[in-house]
């Protein structure tokens, strides 16, 4: 009865209970140090004062918020070419944790636009672009649960990935033509042209702890969904048999 | 005799679920095969596996020696398939609904017009699908057979709904169209009356959950 | 395979004109929709003209959408989508052939409708023939994404709203350039870059849409 889905994710689960550990404690260890970095330890912009210390969480959040929307489009690349089930289980995985980076990226941008820009939200370039990618998103997740079946589910949406992928640069490149359009350069711009080396160091310490994070989340999410999949195939069996 | 048709080791997955598996035959020139087996058997998917829409999780399909996968639509053009639903669309008249499947597959208005008349619907032509009953659907979704030239015809359960008359003129239909070299696969619980037919119980065939 | 292409488009845009009203349908919530804005934001002539733009577009993008629901479904409801899919030609050139009807009875109606919507919103005439330019250039872009759109929710029982959902965000470009346009024209500019931009928009959709679309509805059918 076991059928090609539980054949290689048999291995994962294995393999994938050993790195999680180390994950989620280099994650935790890494945050901690960045945000004792960034908050308390990095000296504060001579313009913005401390409001700039929201960076350290928003420009990892958005950071990630690309990087898991790539991953997301390369494992279902993976998945309809090599038709690697753990590859469509990866990229389901990683949608909600990207969709909640970057709501995270969103809400700590919109924070610092309080202070900077005297208002909660400005249609700028990158919030807007950032924007169109939570609901790229949060159609994704919608298309992958809206079907009886999650294997067709997972081809479904991952064909809307890949096409989501294409679309992203184009979008982002109509923002920024749309935001010239309509707002010459009367906003700040959220971050200088340099970056002083004490403000570099806990921004990379925070990238690599979100960085790692991802991975520890991604893996118990896999694995979570591993196992719903092979309730469902029990299930099947014993109706089917 | 040598197969035109041959599949070889076919297995097919629905869900997580296998539903066959390790399916083999080959039909010659004028061979029919009769797909035999309980609700949830598969005969549909096979069926559908073999028109290729459902993807064989194992296994080949030849047509004439040649693997199907690699000029699926030259493999198409020898197909014709008459599934559950009949794809009649009530606002065209049944001429109309007729000659587009016709002409999809390289048919004519002379055939059509004789698919019609065999299945005893030339004298609705002009009625719109919408008014038709089940089993004059059901006569319409047949003529398509016999409106463009195929050489292999897969059908699931084409005799449901059809009338007695209606059935003898499928028997006739299929047995004319096996005295032409014509093959065809058939899913039916025995309502058909097919000579000297192969067949293939998929209850049997089908692997120890 | 012409033959099948211009037999898929024959059929489909018949089967729309014979339904009745699926074309009049989609105009009349474009009227309506557009008609809401001088309720909603009052009726002066300048800010009418100010924001027509965007509100044609809007609408127009919202209308295409809902329309969407028809060009696969019906078909794989009473069997025709699977017979389609075993016609000896690809699916790819069958999709397109409808892509092309849904264009035929929705994109093109739109269009048509769009000036006289345009006055009813007091825009200027200088931006008409970049309305009538960006929505001819527009309108395909939307089929074509949203063919995809409509093929990957077929195995979907409800699907009007997820795929506006999935649909909408993909359009954002369309929509940027096509306002961009007309805007360039009332301010004196020229609309061409913009019109290329969305010409570049359609070529691009034109290439990669009908695929996904095709691989979508083999899904479906599996």
């Amino acid at each position: 009865m076991s059928w090609h889905l539980l054949a290689s994710p048999a291995r994962f689960m294995r393999y994938s209970e050993r790195i999680r550990p180390w994950a989620s404690a280099l994650a935790l260890g890494a945050i901690a140090i960045g945000l004792y970095q960034g908050l308390f330890a990095s000296p504060a912009d001579y313009q913005q004062g401390d409001t700039v210390r929201i960076m350290y969480v928003h420009v990892p959040s958005a950071w990630m918020a690309l990087f898991c929307y790539t991953a997301m489009a390369v494992s279902s690349a993976g998945y309809l070419v090599w038709k690697q089930p753990l590859a469509e289980i990866a990229a389901r995985a990683t949608a909600p944790i990207g969709a909640c980076f970057t709501a995270l990226a969103l809400a700590t941008g919109s924070l610092w636009g309080k202070p900077m820009w005297g208002t909660w939200w400005v249609w700028d370039a990158r919030l807007t672009s950032v924007l169109v990618l939570l609901f790229l998103y949060l159609g994704y997740m919608a298309l992958a649960d809206a079907f009886d079946d999650p294997v067709k589910g997972g081809k479904a949406a991952s064909i809307l990935a890949l096409v989501g992928f294409v679309n992203v640069p184009i979008v982002k490149f109509s923002v920024d033509w749309w935001n010239t359009l309509h707002q010459p350069v009367s906003v700040a711009r959220m971050d200088g042209p340099t970056i002083d080396p004490a403000m570099l160091a806990p921004l990379l310490i925070m990238a690599a702890g979100f960085t790692l994070y991802y991975v520890a989340l991604v893996i118990v999410r896999m694995q979570a969904l591993v196992l719903e999949r092979r309730v469902r195939a029990l299930q099947q069996v014993a109706a089917g048999a | 005799m040598t197969a035109r048709l041959a599949v070889e080791g076919l297995a097919c997955v629905r869900g997580e679920r296998r539903v066959f598996e390790r399916v083999d035959f080959a039909l010659g020139a004028g061979e029919a095969l009769v797909l035999t087996g309980p609700n949830g058997a598969g005969k549909s998917s096979l069926l559908r596996t073999l028109a290729g829409l459902i993807e064989p999780a194992a296994g080949r399909i030849a047509w004439d020696g040649a693997d199907v996968a690699e000029d699926p639509e030259a493999f198409r053009a020898q197909v014709q398939a008459v599934f559950h639903a009949d794809a009649v669309k009530p606002v065209l008249t049944v001429a109309q609904n007729l000659r587009f499947w016709a002409r999809l597959r390289g048919g004519d208005d002379a055939r059509v017009g004789r698919a019609l008349e065999r299945l005893g619907l030339a004298r609705l032509a002009d009625v719109p699908g919408g008014v038709l009953s089940a089993g004059q659907r059901r006569r319409l979704a047949l003529a398509r057979l016999l409106a463009a030239p195929a050489a292999l015809w897969l059908m699931d359960e084409p005799a449901v709904t059809l009338d007695r008359d209606a059935v003898a003129a499928l028997g006739a239909a299929i047995a004319d169209h096996r005295a032409g070299g014509g093959l065809v696969v058939v899913a039916t619980h025995g309502d058909i009356a097919l000579a000297d037919a192969h067949r293939l119980d998929l209850g049997a065939a089908r692997g120890a959950a | 395979m012409i033959g099948t292409f211009a037999a898929i488009v024959g059929r489909d845009v018949t089967l729309a004109v014979r339904r009745g009203g699926d074309a009049a349908t989609v105009v009349a919530f474009f009227v309506v929709v557009v008609t809401l804005f001088p309720f909603g934001v009052g009726p002066e002539p300048n800010l009418l003209a100010r924001i027509a733009p965007g509100v044609l577009w809007v609408a127009a993008l919202l209308a295409a959408t809902l329309s969407l629901d028809r060009v696969f479904r019906a078909d794989l409801e009473d069997g025709s989508l699977e017979l389609l899919a075993l016609a000896p030609c690809p699916l790819v050139v069958t999709v397109l052939a409808k892509v092309l009807a849904h264009w035929l009875t929705t994109g093109l109606p739109l269009l048509l409708a769009a000036p006289v919507l345009a006055i009813l919103l007091n825009l200027p005439w200088d931006g008409f023939e970049a309305l009538i330019g960006a929505l001819a250039l527009g309108t395909p872009s939307l089929s074509l994404i949203g063919a995809v759109g409509a093929a990957l929710t077929l195995g979907v029982r409800r699907a009007g709203v997820l795929v506006a959902l999935l649909v909408l965000p993909l359009a954002v470009p369309v929509l940027t350039f096509g306002v961009a346009a007309i805007e360039a024209a009332l301010t004196g500019q020229t609309a061409a870059p913009h019109l290329m931009i969305l010409s570049g928009f359609l070529l691009g959709a034109l290439a990669l849409a009908p695929w996904a679309a095709a691989a979508a509805v083999r899904l479906a059918l599996d």
